[in-house]
């Protein structure tokens, strides 16, 4: 027999006596205004809301915010960025990006996270390996709580799905939260409607 | 193997006061951010059982979710293994490297393979492991000393420690003992270990049957670029790991950072279902006991364990006692009950290590009875003759005075008097476990027993 049979005989003859799968409720009565909740949540997990009124070019914005920055890879028709990602490429060759601009597929108020799927990441370590992370949004892609979020077919269809709330962060020295542990070292939400022809 | 001391190995860490504070307020605050995440959520009780329902749920079909996941994830790409135990992990493990020619591996926190012994594995065979977790990544600078907290690795140590560790390892500034600047060095040394690795190591958290899909949770986001920089990613998982459904992670999700740290969430979520374009991904299911555990009628619902270390951060022992003095990968209440059963003797001592104030019980996200468990190890141990002998002695003696009114009433009145009248040297000595570390209470002018037959007796009797 194959260790596959073997543990798998052996966990049916352990298993105890069956009990039932229960129902899980969406707990979504009573849920607070998205837009507020997930701002107020993002700051929290140590993310920040980039304002970008009306009329203002986002490219501007951006190197207002990020001065330092040399190399700007953006993923999104909105910004125009200096850096090419192309799909499939070896993900080496993204260390050197100082910000990532990516546009979130939706977002969770409960924990201020947003959601990327290897769709929106073009090449997934892109998210990881630049320095820092600007995530465009729209407002109206935010779901209450996890719950809501789970309900969502990203789950069931992408290959990779990843909720990022706020920017990587250790506390491992003394209990002292540091950002920038491993990944990003900042992480800004610029709320910006999606483009109707861009799905 | 020697049983574990883990009372001796604590009056090391107790010895050092600094430490012992340090560790044990942290740890308290851990325990307060839980308690405040839990207030901010009206259905917490409701998602604790309805979580410790989910896992029941699963364990019970355990054999049929597995072959749900292995079928799913097998139709996505992913290649599946089966490891009986320690050895045949680590050995899939290196087959699967040594077939690749990986010489480096970048990995993220795995209780698993640190439970498997993989990185000395690994290492024989000429294969070099670097951990990625800022705190598991000490711990291994530090003469691979293993992780003292499953979600805090490296808890006990201090920042003074910490700066001079990276002096010794890494270069850094002897003198500098700001976590902000150390956690930077940790960056920048890590940094070329990650572009340099050929494979990537992840643990997971759940393993969901619906998708075939795992999840991993890390607020450092080393798991990701471990899975999604080098062109290959293996998965350490446990099969106790298995929820059903992608909904069931809702519960999962919004209860596991909160019970761990007191955060609404990880800052990195991450769901891999499918390898990435040119990528190749694979999954190890390890028993290592685990399904023996399934069938020990009291304690398999140990299995339903996420790992949040609520229980840990709660423990006026593990607190105070440091999680090295535990000799496993798995300390405080969770590894109390878990070890025995890998090794009673071994591991003989732990279930003692608790106060048996039922702390971890009430914060477990997954409602394990925790310190019900701790009292039938301690059955257990008691009838297989693994009790130390100085500790048989008393619960024989105890056992013979209980047994006997009138005797438990002429020692009582003795034992009292003893300690009204005797000399301190003679009370305070290593034959009295109570003395070592408090005061003995004053003895009472009077037994209640007595002081009822003089006032009540007439009255009653």
């Amino acid at each position: 027999m194959s260790s596959r049979d073997i543990i798998l005989a052996q966990v049916r003859v352990n298993q105890p006596p069956a009990s039932d799968l229960p129902k899980v409720p969406l707990f979504a009565a009573d849920l607070p205004s998205p837009w507020p909740q997930f701002q107020a949540s993002l700051r929290r997990m140590g993310g920040q809301i980039l304002d970008c009124p009306d009329g203002v070019n986002l490219n501007a914005l951006l190197s207002q915010h990020f001065p330092q920055a040399k190399i700007i890879a953006s993923v999104v028709p909105e910004v125009t960025g200096n850096f090419s990602v192309l799909q499939g490429e070896d993900p080496h060759r993204l260390a050197e990006v100082d910000v990532a601009v990516v546009r979130a597929r939706f977002a969770v108020a409960e924990t201020g996270s947003v959601c990327f799927t290897e769709q929106e990441l073009v090449v997934n370590a892109l998210a990881y390996l630049a320095q820092h992370l600007v995530v465009l949004l729209d407002v109206n892609e935010i779901v209450g709580n996890l719950h809501q979020a789970y309900q969502r077919a990203e789950f069931q269809m992408a290959r990779y799905t990843v909720l990022h709330s706020g920017p990587s962060a250790t506390a491992d020295i003394e209990g002292t939260l540091v950002h920038g542990a491993q990944g990003v070292r900042s992480l800004s939400v610029i709320a910006y409607q999606r483009l109707p022809n861009v799905v | 193997m020697k049983p574990v001391d883990q009372s001796a190995a604590a009056d090391e860490f107790i010895a050092d006061v600094q430490h012992e504070r340090f560790h044990d307020h942290h740890l308290w605050d851990l325990r307060k951010g839980r308690d405040q995440a839990r207030d901010h959520i009206p259905e917490w009780e409701m998602l604790r059982q309805l979580a410790s329902d989910i896992k029941a749920h699963t364990l019970t079909h355990l054999a049929d979710y597995l072959e749900e996941f292995e079928r799913k994830a097998t139709a996505n790409g992913v290649q599946v293994h089966w490891a009986q135990d320690a050895q045949e992990h680590n050995r899939i493990v290196g087959e699967i490297f040594a077939a690749r020619q990986v010489k480096t591996v970048i990995k993220s926190k795995s209780m698993l393979t640190d439970e498997c012994q993989m990185r000395p594995y690994l290492a024989e065979r000429g294969i070099t492991v670097i951990e990625s977790d800022l705190g598991e990544r000490i711990q291994q600078l530090d003469d691979d000393q293993p992780p003292s907290h499953i979600v805090v690795p490296a808890v006990h140590k201090l920042r003074g420690d910490v700066a001079k560790l990276f002096a010794r390892t890494i270069d850094s500034d002897p003198n500098n003992d700001d976590p902000k600047v150390l956690s930077e060095a940790g960056r920048q040394s890590l940094r070329p270990h990650f572009l340099a690795a050929d494979a990537g190591m992840t643990g997971a958290n759940y393993l969901i049957a619906e998708t075939g899909s795992f999840v991993v949770c890390t607020n450092e986001g080393n798991a990701d670029i471990s899975a999604n920089l080098p062109p290959l990613h293996v998965a350490s998982v446990g099969i106790e790991k298995l929820i059903p459904r992608i909904e069931d992670l809702g519960v999962f999700i919004r209860l596991l950072s909160r019970s761990a740290l007191g955060s609404p969430i990880t800052q990195y979520t991450s769901h891999f279902r499918a390898p990435r374009d040119g990528g190749e991904m694979h999954i190890v299911l390890v028993d290592n006991g685990r399904s023996a555990r399934l069938g020990m009628a009291d304690f398999w619902t140990s299995l339903k364990c996420i790992r949040c270390g609520a229980c840990m951060n709660t423990c006026p022992v593990y607190r105070r006692s440091g999680g090295l003095s535990y000799g496993s990968v798995y300390p405080g209440p969770i590894g109390v009950i878990l070890n025995p059963a890998i090794d009673l003797h071994r591991y003989r001592a732990l279930p003692f290590a608790s106060t048996m104030n039922g702390s971890c019980t009430s914060v477990c996200p997954v409602k394990i009875n925790i310190h019900e468990q701790i009292y039938q190890w301690r059955r257990i141990i008691s009838e297989k003759q693994e009790l130390p002998l100085l500790r048989r002695t008393a619960l024989d003696v105890a056992a013979k005075v209980l047994a006997s009114p009138a005797l438990f009433r002429r020692v009582i009145a003795g034992v009292d008097q003893i300690s009204r009248e005797f000399p301190r040297a003679l009370i305070y000595n290593p034959l009295n476990a109570w003395g070592l570390q408090r005061e003995i209470p004053d003895a009472p002018k009077a037994t209640f027993h007595q002081w009822w037959a003089k006032n009540r007796g007439a009255d009653h009797e």
